[in-house]
């Protein structure tokens, strides 16, 4: 029985409103990848998982999440923003000078966990921070987004390892499996198939879900649907730009910024969905 | 200091349940009485030296005080983004152990040489580093930075008999030390250099030449005030360290001269040039980059011959390194010609 969602507002459809808004007021591209997380960013931030854990007002107790695909951070701060941890005012600097918002998300902020951008080093501040609950003796979870290319830099290898010995079983893994990265489609710059079955080799609890399926990704995300003894991974199958067909599986909305009809179709195809 | 750093850190764990002690698999016969002690806080996290300052990242977010060790090279180099990104940018109390300054890994080779890690650790803002001189400054220093709320590199040498005449285990951040005073030459030792450099004081003092040494362990936060009215004091300063002599405590001390305009000329004694090619053990690796105490020596010497103390010119009747040998090169490759780059039309 799913928990109901403290903050309704948290969806994939309004993350991406307020990215497409940013993006174009900023003139700032990374438009796709925070278009093919926004329905795991939902999931995650809407309040509907349940983690066992039980801060009761207590921020050392808190469930951890790292960006660890950084340059997504502008779906993050959507997030944050519905949920009401960051004002109009302080979204609205994002890209600006001063502002503590930039491409790539920065600890001070609040709501942000761990700064991040240096792609491959995420899972292993995760499971650190995973492992730092465990000796604790903490309930709850801690959540780690990793983009499919940055399964190339091996020292997210070297975390996968340890959190399978060390039978991590309060780490969550969502992989955004877009299938692209900067200059290419994946299978053609460095192929990471067979995904799972490298997870599975790996002794990881592997998922596989439609990443833009809310439904599916918050019953493998409950604490309760876990296997005991492995850390777990949810394979999340996404298209970047989803929501914009123009921008969706184009390398070049990884880095371009819209033109001004460009968002205008891009922000009416949103508000239609 | 690996027996120093281990007793330290059985007693701060014994008091301290934030202390967490990991090793990316090195450490045989020095690590156990910690991981007998206490299995949970042990971790060897296998040859991954990058995911281990990642997770001491995540452990020090979480209220950890991760001690994480290997070798000076693999702790400082390989996850060196690691560090930067993680509990420098972070500000998290994260502690970087490297073991084996300069040549202090003998034979094993130029892999296992730390010359750069001082350097590059010092540039990274809010980071403490620190160069014990011998195993008590060593213990004195992880007790005092223990608690203190950034993150800390330590560079600790190998040796751990040697202690330094007078140094009786001294230390404070920000501080040097002065563990003999003399008149005529200033040297300045990096952590365990100071070894080198008291030798160097010795051979001069057998031709009557007064100096002092002084050691920086403590190169951040850096001793600017202290430095800077040592410097003040004397014409001219010997640098020493095993490290290479750009980034170091010789570039420090340059630093403080040429920012408070002080009248103290400065010669820094440590590795010039790429340490590949021939290979011999510490003394014989130091002789050969110009880090033995005649080379020390020598350089004060040639300090006070300069034109500033006129007429008191010292002749120098020691013969450096020619007991050594010349390296052997019979064996090397040949170095192919370079292609002569063809003109395309």
């Amino acid at each position: 029985m799913l928990r109901s969602p403290m903050f309704p507002q948290v969806t994939g459809k309004a993350i991406r409103r307020i990215v497409l808004n940013q993006a174009k007021r900023a003139r700032v591209g990374h438009i796709g990848s925070a278009l093919s997380v926004a329905d795991i960013l939902a999931v995650l931030f809407d309040g509907s998982i349940d983690s066992g854990a039980n801060p009761g007002g207590d921020y050392a107790l808190r469930d951890r999440f790292v960006l660890s695909k950084g340059h997504a951070a502008l779906a993050l701060y959507a997030a944050l923003s519905l949920q009401g941890k960051l004002d109009a005012a302080a979204l609205d600097s994002y890209c600006g000078n001063g502002s503590h918002l930039a491409v790539h998300p920065e600890k001070e902020l609040q709501g942000v966990d761990f700064s991040a951008g240096s792609l491959g080093q995420g899972l292993s501040t995760g499971t650190g921070a995973a492992l730092a609950m465990r000796l604790k003796g903490h309930a709850g979870r801690v959540r780690v987004l990793l983009s499919d290319a940055e399964i190339n830099e091996g020292s997210t290898w070297e975390a996968v390892m340890f959190a399978a010995h060390h039978k991590l079983d309060n780490l969550d893994v969502v992989v955004d499996l877009n299938g692209q990265q900067a200059l290419g489609m994946t299978r053609d710059v460095l192929d990471l198939s067979p995904m799972a079955q490298r997870w599975q080799a790996f002794g990881w609890d592997v998922r596989e879900a439609d990443g833009h399926d809310a439904q599916a990704l918050r019953a493998h995300l409950n604490a309760s649907t876990g296997e005991k003894g492995k850390p777990r991974v949810v394979l999340a199958k996404t298209r970047c730009g989803k929501g914009v067909s123009f921008m969706e599986s184009q390398i070049k909305w990884h880095y371009w910024p819209m033109s001004d009809d460009e968002y205008a179709s891009a922000l009416a195809e949103v508000e239609a969905a | 200091m690996r027996k120093a750093l281990i007793r330290t850190l059985v007693e701060l764990a014994e008091r301290d349940p934030r202390v967490v002690f990991m090793t990316a698999d090195l450490g045989y016969l020095f690590v156990e009485p910690f991981a007998e002690r206490f299995p949970d806080r042990f971790f060897n996290v296998g040859v991954a030296e990058q995911n281990m300052v990642g997770m001491a990242t995540g452990l020090a977010e979480g209220g950890f005080i991760p001690y994480v060790y290997s070798i000076a090279t693999f702790a400082a180099l390989r996850p060196y983004e690691f560090i930067r990104n993680g509990p420098v940018l972070q500000n998290l109390a994260v502690r970087i152990v490297g073991v084996g300054g300069g040549f202090e890994y003998d034979y094993a080779g130029p892999t296992h040489y730390a010359l750069e890690d001082v350097g590059a650790m010092r540039m990274l803002p809010g980071l403490n580093v620190i160069a014990p001189a011998d195993s008590a400054q060593c213990r004195t220093a992880l007790l005092a930075l223990h608690a203190a709320p950034g993150p800390a590199y330590f560079r600790l040498g190998k040796d751990d008999n040697f202690m330094v005449p007078g140094l009786d285990g001294r230390f404070e951040a920000g501080r040097i030390q002065v563990v003999r005073e003399g008149g005529d030459a200033l040297f300045v030792a990096m952590g365990p250099s100071v070894a080198l450099a008291l030798r160097a004081a010795d051979l001069l003092a057998a031709k009557g030449l007064q100096s002092t040494v002084a050691i920086v362990a403590s190169v951040s936060p850096a001793p600017i005030a202290d430095l800077r009215d040592l410097l003040a004091r004397f014409p001219f300063a010997v640098t020493v360290e095993n490290h290479y002599a750009i980034g170091g405590v010789g570039s420090l001390v340059c630093e403080v001269a040429a920012e408070h305009n002080l009248d103290c000329r400065v010669t820094r004694c440590g590795v010039t040039r790429s340490p590949a090619g021939p290979q011999g053990n510490q003394e014989f690796m130091n002789r050969l980059h110009g880090l033995s105490p005649e080379h020390l020596a020598q350089a004060a010497l040639d300090r006070i011959a300069d034109t500033r103390r006129p007429g008191n010119r010292v002749q120098n009747d020691w013969a450096p390194a020619a007991e050594w040998g010349a390296p052997h090169t019979a064996v090397r490759k040949p170095v192919p010609a370079p292609e002569t780059a063809r003109k395309v039309d």
